[in-house]
Formats: C-alpha cells, structure tokens, sequence
C-alpha cells in the first residue's frame, strides 16, 4: 500500500468527521498548552530567580584574615581597596571567640522580673559596614571616621539585636551596657543581603575594638560593581596586605549556576507533572474517541478487508489517524502555549524565555501521545473478522 | 478446457458452537467463466455462509475450494487476503459505501490495498462508473444519491480491478422494484461483457433472471 494512499484515508477519514476530531484534539491540546506554558513560564520566572542571585552574589568579595599575633591587614588598608576600580563600598570587621558571648543589657527595661541582660555578639567594623553588607540604617547612622578618630563610646546594633534590648528609637540617644561600661547607641542597622548574623551583633568603630579583644581585622567585605568581581577578588589581597597576600582567603562566588539550578530544578518538576497529568488525561480522550470510531466503523474495516486490506493496513490506518489527531493537538497547544507565555511575561514585565527545542518537541510529544492512544483501539480494528464486521 | 472461475469440493463449514451448527455440508460447485448463477435457499439455510467461504472471507471446516485454479483452503491470512483483493469484487446489500466521500473516491478505495500504480486510478475509476452509467455522478457524495444509484457505484468499485469473479449478496434487498430492474440489467450487460456473476437472493425475481440456480436447503446444495 502506498504511503500516500494510507495518508490520504486517514486524513480523509479525520477531516469527514470534523467536529468530533476536533473535540477528540481538545484534550491534546489542552494537555501540551499545559505542558508548554509551564515550562515556559517555569524557564521564564527561573530566569528572573536567577537575575535576583546574580546581581547579589557575582558582587559580592569576602576576604578571610587568618588569626595572627601580627597584624596582616591593617584597619587603614581598606582604604586602598575602595579605591580600586569596580569597589562599590567594602568594610573590614574584626570578630573573635571572645567578644561573642558578651553580657549587653539596655538600660530603658529595669524589671527585676525579667532577664534583661541579653549575650550578644560584639564587633569591630569599619564606616563602611552598611554599603558593604548591603543593609541600610533602620534609625539614626552608622559611626564615620570621626567617631572612630574621637574614640566616641558609640555603637550601632543590629536590628535583631535591637529587638532583643528592646530599642526601637535612637533619637534619645539610649544606652547599652556592655559587661558594666555604658555606650551610646547612634544606629540600628538592618536589612542585610550579606552577612546576615551582624542582624543580632553590636557594631563598635575599631578603636573602641580592642577593649573587647578585637585588635586585628578578621574580615573584609567588599561589594563590587557587576562584573567586576572577579578583578576585584584577584587584586584585593594584595591592596590589603603588600607582601602577605598568600595569607588571605578570597571568597567570591564564582559559580551562581548551583543555586539557579536546584531552583529552576524544583519548580520545573512540580509544573512538568501537571502537565504531563494533562497529557495522559488527552491520551485516554483521544483512546476512547478512537475506540468509539473503531466500534462504529465496523462496516468501513469489513468492506477494507473485502477490498484486499490486510490487518496491518488497517491497524496502520487507524495508528495515523490517532497520531494525526495528537499532532494536530500538539500545534495546536504548542502556539496556544507560546503566546500564553508571552502574554504573561508581557503582564508581568519579564523576559520571555522561549525554548527553540519546546516548540518543536510539543507537536511530537502530542503526535506520540496520539501513537500511544491508538495503539489499543488499532488492534482491535485489525483483529476484526471480516465475516463479523461485514455481518 | 479452460480452468473453471470457482470450483468446491467436498466443503463443509461447521461452527463450533454448542451444540455445533453444520451450515454446510459437502457442497460442490463449478461455476465456469461468464456464468451468472442464482443461489437461493431460505433464511438459514447457509447462503451467507457459502458466499464467505467463495468471498474467501471464511475458511471452510474441510473440502477444497480452487479459484481461478488456486487451491485457497491451505493459504495463510495474508496471501487469502491478496486473492480475495485481486480476483473477487463484493457488492454488499448495505452498499458499503463511506459516507462523505465522493462516489469517484469510494470507487478508488478498490485500488489502494493492491499493487496498482497511483496514475491513472482516478480514470480508470471513472471509467467503472461509465460502465454502470453513473460518470455523471462522480463528484456526488452517496447520501444524494437513490438507492439504485448507490449500487451502482458500489458495483463500479467492484468492477475497478477487473476481478475474476462478482460475489453479490442480497444486491436488490435495499432496492424498490425499479432500482432491482436497473441493477438486474446491469448484471445483464457485464454478463455479456465476460463477466462471472454469483448472486445470492431469495427473490424469485432476481434468480429467474440469472442463466443457473441452484437452491440450499439446510447447508446441502441442489442444481434446479
Ligand atoms: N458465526 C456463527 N456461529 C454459529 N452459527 C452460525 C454462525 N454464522 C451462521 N451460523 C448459522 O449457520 C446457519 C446458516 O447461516 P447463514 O447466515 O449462512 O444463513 P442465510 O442462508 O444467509 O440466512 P438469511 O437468508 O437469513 O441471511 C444458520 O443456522 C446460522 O444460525
Ligand atoms: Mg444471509
């Protein structure tokens, strides 16, 4: 039998019945528009995902001080590194075991009743804390170089630390107790991108440091321009410490693609279940409307086996047609989804992101779904008698 | 002597029912070229049952059955099915016909299963339904077209292919006293054209015009 032959009968047996081929495609399509939007929306929002973590960790620099006797970076060698081109700010702290578990109290709470004293976190940081963690002051400000060169009785406390001493103002300059010492709180810094347990430490400008142990610098953060990252990771060490740089550790994220992938990888299972749900639900209506065909077209089979059709030519007949109604559900849904996609990333101002290989994928994945769905109702038509289904 | 178009021997055809139904019993039957032969009998006497066996749509239980000098009773499905495409045209009593196709497609179904070439189909086509004089028809689909009509266009397919044998079962059962006469006249004019015609009817009026009878009675078969 010609190739052309059992096209044209399928397509004409198809286009006969058009209103029942089309509602037989409803499922297809309503499957692979599924499966297309998801995916594409999925890929679409994963890329706005990925754009969120980008921008933060391919700007961010961590410089790790090893803890030495001497000291390897001195507190005035960061300003050489904000001077390096792509430096948008950078900041150095200096943290130790010891000043980790201070006894810091708020003088505004005095009931007996309660423990007020909290163990809090104290550290020394340079002006330039609030750029480098990417945090912003909630009240007041951040110590500048004066305090530091006064020796100011300043701090600045996390917000989470400000929580905890119960300060939410600053403007009546409260005080913190620090072992028995009484400081002056000027800020509560907060909302950090970087650095996130500073939300619950004291800040403390480095001269004030050293009653607390903090002499040398244990870290330095630096937040970069775009791009500029890895420049800035390569030139760093040597801007803090000339001679000693084979003593730092840089930290800079280098790779992004790991968090982007278990993202991307979590929604894109949830949404590709749905729509693989959809398309079974359009393989067993197409099944079932084949199935029916089949049964009604018991006459058609006799007559074809009459005319010389063998089983196969039947069963192949009724394979195409199955597998013509699922691709013509496939375009179907493939367009529907594309411009789903598109009208939603239009709405939501995102950039679409349309997979070459989606589009072309859909129609065969709907053509195979058709395949499939026709392979149960094929064999019954081809395992037909002919004296039965002439009878 | 030229080799008979249909030749039985000894067939019987026993469905392995409970308890088991002999519809027929040692039949025998030569139907020569350009024959046009009546088979009749009562209803469940096994007509239908003979024409599936010479229709080659049925195997029988034992005897032989040669077509065209073939010996078909030991073929395989495949190679009965190609036999029964090439040498045997069927006109049914329910037309058969597919619905929402022209007449000119539902006489070019006859090729497609063979081994014909796809040029020429559609003429050759045309020029079967010259033959049963419905050319003017050819781009109808069968629901406009009178009962006569359509089985004309079912005969036109049958012809497509130049078989060797025509098996016709009830042709006229569908058909008023007028169409039966147009049909009964067409049979008459491919007899004369060399044609071999093997009808089953229980109208008096359909075997009188055939040139043989034989009658059935309970699956045993009779020359009248
Ligand atoms: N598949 C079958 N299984 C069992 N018995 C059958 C089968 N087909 C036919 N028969 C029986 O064989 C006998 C002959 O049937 P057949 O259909 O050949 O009769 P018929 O002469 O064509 O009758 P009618 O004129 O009513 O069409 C009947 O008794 C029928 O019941
Ligand atoms: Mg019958």
């Amino acid at each position: 039998m010609d190739i052309r032959d059992l096209t044209g009968e399928a397509v004409a047996a198809i286009t006969v019945r058009a209103a029942r081929s089309a509602l037989t495609t409803l499922g297809t399509v309503l499957g692979i528009t599924t499966l297309v939007i998801t995916l594409g929306i999925a890929a679409t929002a994963g890329n706005q995902i990925v754009g969120r973590f980008d921008e933060l960790t391919a700007t961010a620099v961590t410089v790790e001080v090893p803890e030495n006797d001497q000291e390897i970076v001195a507190w005035d060698a960061l300003d050489r590194v904000t001077r390096l081109r792509g430096v948008v700010a950078a900041a150095a702290l200096a943290e130790s075991k010891e000043s980790a578990n201070l006894s810091v109290r708020s003088n505004l709470l005095i009931d007996p009743t309660r423990v007020t004293a909290q163990t809090l976190t104290v550290v020394a940081a340079s002006p330039g804390l609030p750029g480098a963690a990417r945090g912003r002051m909630v009240q007041g400000r951040f110590f500048d170089s004066g305090h530091v060169a006064r020796r100011d009785e300043v701090v600045v406390v996390g917000e989470q630390a400000a929580k905890m001493l119960g300060i939410t103002r600053v403007d009546r300059a409260p005080a913190v107790f620090i072992g028995d010492h009484a400081y002056t709180v000027i800020g509560i810094l907060g909302g950090l991108r970087r650095e996130q347990s500073l939300s619950s430490a004291i800040m403390v400008p480095p001269t004030i440091g050293r009653r607390f142990g903090l002499r040398h610098v244990t870290r330095v953060l630096v937040t970069t321009s775009l791009g500029a990252a890895e420049l800035i990771a390569r030139q760093a060490p040597t801007a803090l410490s000339p001679g000693d740089e084979g003593m730092l550790q840089v930290i800079a994220q280098t790779s992004p693609t790991r968090a982007r992938d278990a993202v991307q990888n979590d929604v894109n299972a949830l949404f590709l279940i749905l729509g693989l749900v959809s398309l079974v639900v359009g393989a067993v209506g197409i099944a079932n409307v084949t199935l029916v065909t089949v049964m009604e077209r018991t006459g058609e089979i006799g007559l074809r086996r009459a005319l010389g059709a063998a089983r196969r030519h039947i069963a192949a007949q009724f394979l195409l047609e199955s597998t013509l109604i699922g691709l013509t559900g496939g375009v179907i849904g493939a367009s529907l989804g594309i411009v789903a996609i598109v009208a939603v990333s239009a709405a939501k101002e995102w950039t679409p992101v349309l997979d070459v290989r989606l589009g072309l994928a859909a129609p065969v994945a709907g053509a195979v779904v058709g395949l499939l769905a026709g392979l149960y109702p094929a064999l019954r038509a081809a395992r037909m008698e002919p004296v039965d289904a002439l009878r | 002597m030229p080799e008979p178009v249909i030749e039985l021997e000894g067939i019987c055809k026993e469905f392995p029912t409970d308890p088991p139904v002999r519809a027929l019993s040692d039949v025998r039957l030569r139907v020569e070229r350009s024959d046009y032969l009546a088979i009749v009998g009562p209803s469940g006497s096994g007509k239908s049952t003979l024409l599936n066996v010479l229709g080659l749509l049925d195997v029988p239980t034992s005897g032989s059955y040669r077509l065209d000098g073939v010996e078909t009773t030991a073929l395989g499905d495949g190679a009965r099915t190609r036999l029964r495409g090439s040498r045997i045209g069927f006109v049914f009593q329910s037309f058969h016909l597919l619905s929402r196709r022209t007449v000119v497609e539902n006489t070019m179904l006859a090729e497609i299963y063979g081994g014909q070439s796809r040029r020429g189909r559609r003429e050759r086509a045309l020029a079967a339904l010259d033959r049963v004089g419905l050319g003017h028809r050819a781009g109808f689909p069968p629901e406009r077209l009178s009962g006569g009509e359509r089985q004309r266009a079912a005969i036109a397919r049958a012809l497509l292919g130049e078989p060797s044998l025509l098996l016709c079962d009830e042709p006229t059962g569908n058909l008023d006293s007028r169409n039966t006469d147009a049909v009964l006249d067409l049979f008459d004019e491919l007899r004369e054209q060399g044609m071999t015609i093997v009808v089953i009817t229980h109208e008096n009026e359909v075997s009188e015009r055939a040139v043989r009878r034989v009658r059935i009675t309970d699956g045993v078969l009779a020359e009248e």
